[in-house]
């Protein structure tokens, strides 16, 4: 039993799908916030690792839809019910990030990317009718998370505080 | 506007030379911290998409010390002064002579970090000051703030400006070496990233055309 379990990396403003037993991972996450969307017993998720609240935020043409909250989750969502068939009242979601790296005092909104970040994935994922079931976010540190498919654990790394699953 | 994709070689070699002047003074500012000679490389513009801008620094996971200061004025964008965690211990350790010193430090004891805090604000203000010398813009940095994290995690906050235009950023980065070439010693890197409508407003108070 030493097959290497396959990791797949999700780069920043990008989205990956994984069935068991590969994991998917994605590094460094600040403000950004890295969600999950899994379905248990069919044993297949999806990693999301979103830069922005809302594309409406965009002021370019054409974007990518993995950059933003409110496009990433229902285009990966959509993805992974094509790819395995796979019914979408049985997704379930973690998610972890949105810290404010920097403690600022001033109120510039775009200095709190992050609260806003995850107050964006939140609504997404309600608007879809996913259940958050475990979350890690907030605080001033970067997390490095990984996703077990065969087990629904989420490994987050932290220089400070080491590591936990949810 | 002008994005990633629009700049040209000769806007490059502009944002050098803001880079070439701006970490002259600080290079200046570090030696007389230090009381030794300090040199700075080339400085290079890079034009990178969002996940290839960390391996600057080595890497997603690499630890770093990085002070940054939002920079508000006719020219906004964010300014990071960065070290590795090992470069940052270094430091310290030649700026107070207490050997003692390791990476715990930073985490426990509030005068270390803020020695360290205060360094990246006399760099990133004589780099600032000077960068707006050059071009007539008036520019004024924000208090600093230390934080000691992973390279993407610290990163990716400033690239959100840009992210709203962009998948690539801009990146003026110059390095700072001691120059006995020591090991363990001094290796910083001053990032400067404009905000996307900064661009504009550089090459104009230079007399630059946009348009080629």
């Amino acid at each position: 039993m030493n097959k290497t379990i396959e990791t797949i990396q999700v780069k920043i403003s990008d989205y990956q799908l994984a069935k068991s037993p590969q994991l998917l991972k994605t590094t460094g996450l600040g403000s950004c916030i890295g969600v999950v969307v899994y379905e248990p017993t069919a044993k297949v998720a999806g990693m999301a690792h979103v830069m922005l609240p809302s594309s409406k935020l965009t002021r370019g043409t054409p974007f990518n839809l993995a950059k933003y909250a409110d496009t990433a989750i229902p285009a990966m969502v959509d993805e992974m019910v094509q790819t395995f068939h796979i019914n979408k009242g049985n997704l379930q979601a973690k998610m972890a990030g949105g810290a404010q790296m920097f403690q600022f005092t001033g109120k510039s909104e775009a200095l709190r990317v992050g609260p806003r970040n995850t107050d964006a994935v939140k609504e997404v994922l309600k608007t879809l009718n996913i259940q958050i079931v475990a979350e890690d976010v907030g605080g001033q540190n970067g997390r490095t998370i990984e996703f077990n498919t065969d087990n629904g654990e989420l490994m987050i790394r932290t220089i400070h505080k080491g590591m936990t699953t949810i | 506007m002008i994005t990633p994709e629009r700049l040209t070689d000769f806007h490059k070699d502009i944002l050098k030379e803001i880079g070439n002047i701006g970490a002259g003074h600080a290079a200046t500012a570090l030696s007389e911290l230090v009381n030794k000679s300090i040199d700075m490389n080339v400085p290079s513009v890079k034009l990178a998409p969002f996940h290839e801008v960390t391996e600057l620094l080595g890497g997603e996971d690499t630890v770093v010390a990085a002070t940054f200061l939002r920079v508000t004025g006719e020219a906004p964008g964010n300014m990071y002064f960065i070290l590795t965690i090992e470069e940052a211990v270094s430091y310290i350790r030649q700026l107070t002579g207490d050997e003692s010193i390791d990476e715990n430090r930073f985490f426990d004891c509030e005068m270390t970090r803020s020695a360290l805090q205060e360094t990246g604000n006399i760099l990133a203000g004589s780099y600032l000051s000077s960068f707006s010398d050059f071009t007539g813009l008036k520019l004024s940095p924000s208090v600093p703030y230390l934080t000691i994290d992973m390279a993407a995690a610290v990163l990716s906050f400033g690239l959100v400006e840009m992210s709203q235009v962009s998948d690539y950023a801009i990146i003026i980065d110059t390095q700072l070496k001691e120059s006995d070439g020591l090991q363990n010693g001094i290796d910083g890197h001053f990032l400067l990233l404009p905000d996307p409508d900064s661009f504009e407003k550089i090459f104009h108070s230079l007399g630059v055309p946009i348009n080629e």
